[in-house]
Parts: C-alpha cells; sequence; structure tokens
C-alpha cells in the first residue's frame, strides 16, 4: 500500500511540473501535422523541423549563416556599447557633458531605431554596412540610459564618506562610481544584447545573401516553414544565450550582492 | 568637579589640532553656524550636544574636509577620519579592502589586518561587508578610520543605530582605542548619558553657536554622581524642561547607564 501512494506521489508531482504544459502543446502540434489537421505549408510538424535542424547543421548550412548574423551582432555591439559606455561615462561624470549629451540622447530615445532603416539604407547602401550601424545604433541607448542613472544614483553617502578618508575625484570614481554603477550597467548591456537580435532580424531582410534573416527570407519564397521554424529556435537560442552571458557576468562581477542567489 | 559654563570654548595651552575662530556658514538666506569659535587639544574627546538642525551636521562636515571653508580662519589637521552613523562601507569591496581604501605602499592587507583585529573583526577580514551586523559594520568603519592613524577623529553618532547591548560594547571599544591611539574625537551624539560617559568636554550647540560648555574631569566609570547633575543641566542646555518627577525618573535611567564597564571590551 505505501509504495503504490508513494507512486501516486510521484506521478502526481511530476504531472505538476512546469515542462507538462509546452509537452502537451508539442504532442498537438505533432497530431495536428499527421492527421492533416495542420498543412505543411502553414506549419511543419515539429518532428519534421528537428529533421531539418540537424539536416542543416549537418551541411553546414545554418553553422555557416549563423556565424555571419554572430559576427554582425558583435560588431554592431562593440561599435554600439562603446559609444554607449563612453557617451554615458561623460553625461554621468561631467556637469558639461550632462548638459551636451544627455538632452540630445533623451530625444533620440523617442525615435524608434528600425523607423531609421530607410534612412540607413539611403546613407549606407545595402551591403554589410546598414545592417551593423543599425545594430551599434539601437544597443546604444539601453545601455547608455541605464549606465548614466546608474552613476547618477549612486549614493552620494559613499561617495562622500570616500571623499572624508582623502580619496582624489579620480580615486572616487574607480572605487566608488564606477563599482557602483556596475549592477545598472549590467542591466544596460542586458537590455542592449535582446534589441541587437530583434534589429538583426530586421536588417538582415535589407539585401541579405548569407545569415539568419537570408534563411529565413529564402524559406519564406519557397513555403519551407520547417526551415523558418528552425530560424525563430535559433533566434530564441540567441536571446537565451545572451541572457545567459550576462547573468554568468553578475554572477562574477556582483558577488557582493547577498540576495544574487535568490534574484 | 565640574568647571562653569561658559559661552566660549576654552582655548587650551597646547598648540589645537582644530581650530575654528568666528566661524560662520550659511545656505542662502539660512545662517547654520554663526560666529562659532572651537578649538580641540590633541587627545582631547570632545561630545558635541545639539537638537536637530542646530548645525551639528555642518560643523562636522567641515571638520571632515567636506564643504569648503571659503577662507575663512579655520585649522583642521590633514590626517582625519570620520565614523559616520551609516558605516558607509561600499558593498563591492571586501570588508578588508574598505578598511584599506584609499591607503598606499606596501603592506595594505597586513595594516588593514591590525586594524581589524584590533576592534575583534579579524576574522571576517574577507567578509562582504553586507553580510555583517550593524555593530560589525560600525566596527569596520572604526578600524578604517583608525588604520591611518588620524590625529582628528569624527564621530557622527557613530551609534545611535545600534541596539543598546551592543551600543555599550561599542563605547567600551572606543574609549580602548582612544587609549591606544589617543586621536582628538569629535563625537556628535543626540544621547546626553553617552557623551557624560565618554568624553572630557561636552558642547552645547544651538543655532550655530556653541551655548553651554561642561568639562569633566571625573574618571570614567566613577561619573554616577556628577553625571546626574551635569545631565539635568546639559538637557536644560538642550531645551528639554524637566518637572521634578521627570528628573527622578530621568536619574534611575541615567544611574542604570552612567556607571561605565572600566576595561569592558567588545
Amino acid at each position: 500500500m505505501p509504495r503504490s501512494t508513494q507512486f501516486h506521489r510521484r506521478l502526481a508531482s511530476l504531472f505538476s511540473g512546469h515542462w507538462v504544459s509546452p509537452v502537451v502543446f508539442l504532442i498537438l502540434w505533432e497530431g495536428g501535422s499527421r492527421l492533416g489537421l495542420i498543412p505543411k505549408s502553414t506549419l511543419a510538424a515539429p518532428s519534421a523541423v528537428i529533421g531539418t535542424l540537424v539536416e542543416m547543421l549537418t551541411t553546414g548550412e545554418l553553422p555557416d549563416n549563423l556565424w555571419v548574423s554572430f559576427l554582425r551582432v558583435a560588431a554592431g555591439l562593440v561599435i554600439g556599447l562603446s559609444i554607449g559606455i563612453g557617451l554615458a561615462l561623460a553625461a554621468g561624470l561631467s556637469r558639461q557633458g550632462e548638459a551636451a549629451i544627455d538632452p540630445i540622447m533623451q530625444i533620440k530615445r523617442t525615435i524608434p531605431t528600425l523607423a531609421l532603416t530607410p534612412l540607413f539604407i539611403v546613407w549606407f547602401g545595402i551591403g554589410e554596412t546598414p545592417k551593423v550601424a543599425l545594430i551599434a545604433f539601437a544597443s546604444i541607448f539601453p545601455v547608455y540610459l541605464n549606465l548614466y542613472s546608474g552613476i547618477r544614483g549612486v549614493d552620494v553617502r559613499l561617495i562622500e564618506g570616500a571623499r572624508s578618508f582623502g580619496l582624489s575625484r579620480a580615486e572616487v570614481i574607480w572605487h566608488v562610481i564606477l563599482p557602483g554603477a556596475l549592477p545598472s550597467l549590467l542591466v544596460g548591456l542586458r537590455y542592449s544584447l535582446s534589441v541587437s537580435i530583434l534589429v538583426l532580424v530586421v536588417a538582415e531582410q535589407i539585401n541579405a545573401s548569407a545569415g539568419l534573416g537570408y534563411l529565413v527570407n529564402n524559406a519564406r519564397d519557397f513555403m519551407r516553414t520547417d526551415i523558418i521554424v528552425v530560424c525563430l529556435l535559433v533566434y530564441a537560442a540567441l536571446g537565451l544565450g545572451a541572457d545567459g552571458l550576462v547573468r554568468l557576468i553578475e554572477r562574477r562581477a556582483l558577488a557582493w550582492r547577498p540576495n544574487l542567489a535568490e534574484a | 568637579m565640574l568647571a562653569e559654563t561658559n559661552f566660549t570654548a576654552a582655548f587650551p595651552v597646547s598648540e589645537p589640532v582644530v581650530r575654528l575662530r568666528d566661524f560662520h556658514r550659511s545656505f542662502g538666506a539660512n545662517t547654520v553656524i554663526d560666529g562659532l569659535n572651537l578649538s580641540i587639544a590633541p587627545g582631547e574627546f570632545v561630545a558635541l550636544l545639539g537638537r536637530s538642525g542646530g548645525g551639528k551636521t555642518t560643523l562636522l562636515r567641515t571638520l571632515a574636509g567636506l564643504d569648503s571653508v571659503g577662507g575663512q580662519d579655520v585649522l583642521i589637521p590633514n590626517s582625519r577620519a570620520v565614523v559616520f552613523q551609516d558605516a558607509r562601507l561600499l558593498p563591492w569591496k571586501k570588508v578588508w579592502r574598505n578598511v584599506a581604501l584609499g591607503l598606499k605602499g606596501p603592506g595594505v592587507r597586513e595594516r588593514a589586518e591590525a586594524a581589524l583585529n584590533e576592534v575583534g573583526l579579524g576574522h571576517r577580514i574577507d567578509a562582504w561587508p553586507l553580510t555583517l551586523s550593524g555593530g560589525e559594520a560600525q566596527r569596520v568603519a572604526l578600524a578604517r578610520a583608525l588604520v591611518r592613524e588620524p590625529k582628528l577623529l569624527l564621530l557622527d553618532e557613530p551609534f545611535a543605530a545600534l541596539d543598546a547591548l551592543t551600543r555599550i560594547k561599542m563605547h567600551a571599544l572606543v574609549l580602548e582605542l582612544w587609549r591606544v591611539h589617543r586621536p582628538a574625537i569629535l563625537m556628535v551624539t543626540h544621547d546626553v548619558d553617552e557623551a557624560v560617559a565618554l568624553a572630557d568636554r561636552i558642547l552645547v550647540l544651538d543655532a550655530g553657536r556653541i551655548v553651554a560648555e561642561e568639562h569633566i574631569t571625573v574618571q570614567r566609570g566613577e561619573r554616577g554622581d556628577v553625571g546626574r547633575v551635569l545631565r539635568q543641566r546639559l538637557l536644560g542646555h538642550l531645551g528639554c524642561e524637566i518637572t521634578s518627577e521627570h528628573v527622578l525618573s530621568a536619574v534611575d535611567v541615567g544611574a542604570s547607564i552612567l556607571p561605565f564597564p572600566q576595561g569592558a571590551s567588545a
């Protein structure tokens, strides 16, 4: 008797897990496809998607195009983050910098980056440049806004405490202000990463001959919904990976926060 | 053995570590400090009492060198350190790095460790500040101040946020450290009993002026009797009217706090 109740309890806890509903969803999807309720041209079955994924991996089609997209994001991020961090430091650490930079940045914030796509095409053509430029441009703002407010939000009492021990302005910036603004910087970094992937999707629709966006566009023309779903999965994986990367940095850089484990 | 109350702080014979002459400070139309004279001798323990808004914080900031004095006659030593009410440890630096903040040269960790041992926290040298209790954080702040061997140690209501028991231990620790290192101390406090128990001299600051000054020559730990009288007088200076009934209860409370445990360690 006790063994069977234990079994029942395990069974019950097994089916109350968070994984249940996604699996049921996948089963329904697969079943719907096999019964012909979901036509292949509308949405490929999960099994077909996995088959396509494996095929695209073995032929190298997916890794090659992913690499091209990755380079675009990386280049855009390096440029955008450098500019964003530089501007935030200038605006956060000096009154003149604030007066010169912040108003423009706040005005720019109201314009959606993707609305600038036509202008960027006019300026930079349809090659790699507008793609990288769009990603760079979009990733400036999250990191700028968060780092700037992080610098301004550093506890004044800590700054005064450090000053009372005779620390110079540079030492105060290095020991107090920058570490104090680091959590905000990482929040901005996380937003910048997810924005860069979002912009990548759109930027790669501009006359791409390689990359994830190229794969999607091609697949659309041939109604290959399986390839489209594979690319969606890859986008999701990129987003997850970016988030995981920032979490990893946070765990290392913010080890002093006792509540990080719960976050 | 109480000196007569007079209204300007006496100038000690030896060269003072702190000297302010006719010091003024105002914010806009609001005069916070108005013609203040203050002199603190080397190694002297001065307590500064006063109501909120009486200029205590402004005076402390001036002595800490946090505000510019605008060419007034102000002498403060270069080596000075502050312990604030909130310990103000940098949460992203381990305890010993907080103690060593701004120190240069070799053996910084050893110096920090020695200071932490002095306040009984040698075992928390590599801890993160946010894992410390309030009393521990305040002891780290003391170590951080003392590692600089300051000529002037400023204490800004350093025990106000601590529970009564921890506060008593901290009093003992501060006295012990003061006896060893002999900095001049200016302690800002709201607590009349604390001032009477610890200080050589008590100043009452009100409306930007020193309105009362009391010297205590009785040894610490034997101040029960004079303390009672002094306490009442100081409360009077602070504008706290006491009826005879209140005095009685105040004395009862005072008696339980004032006899200071000599040599008690935290």
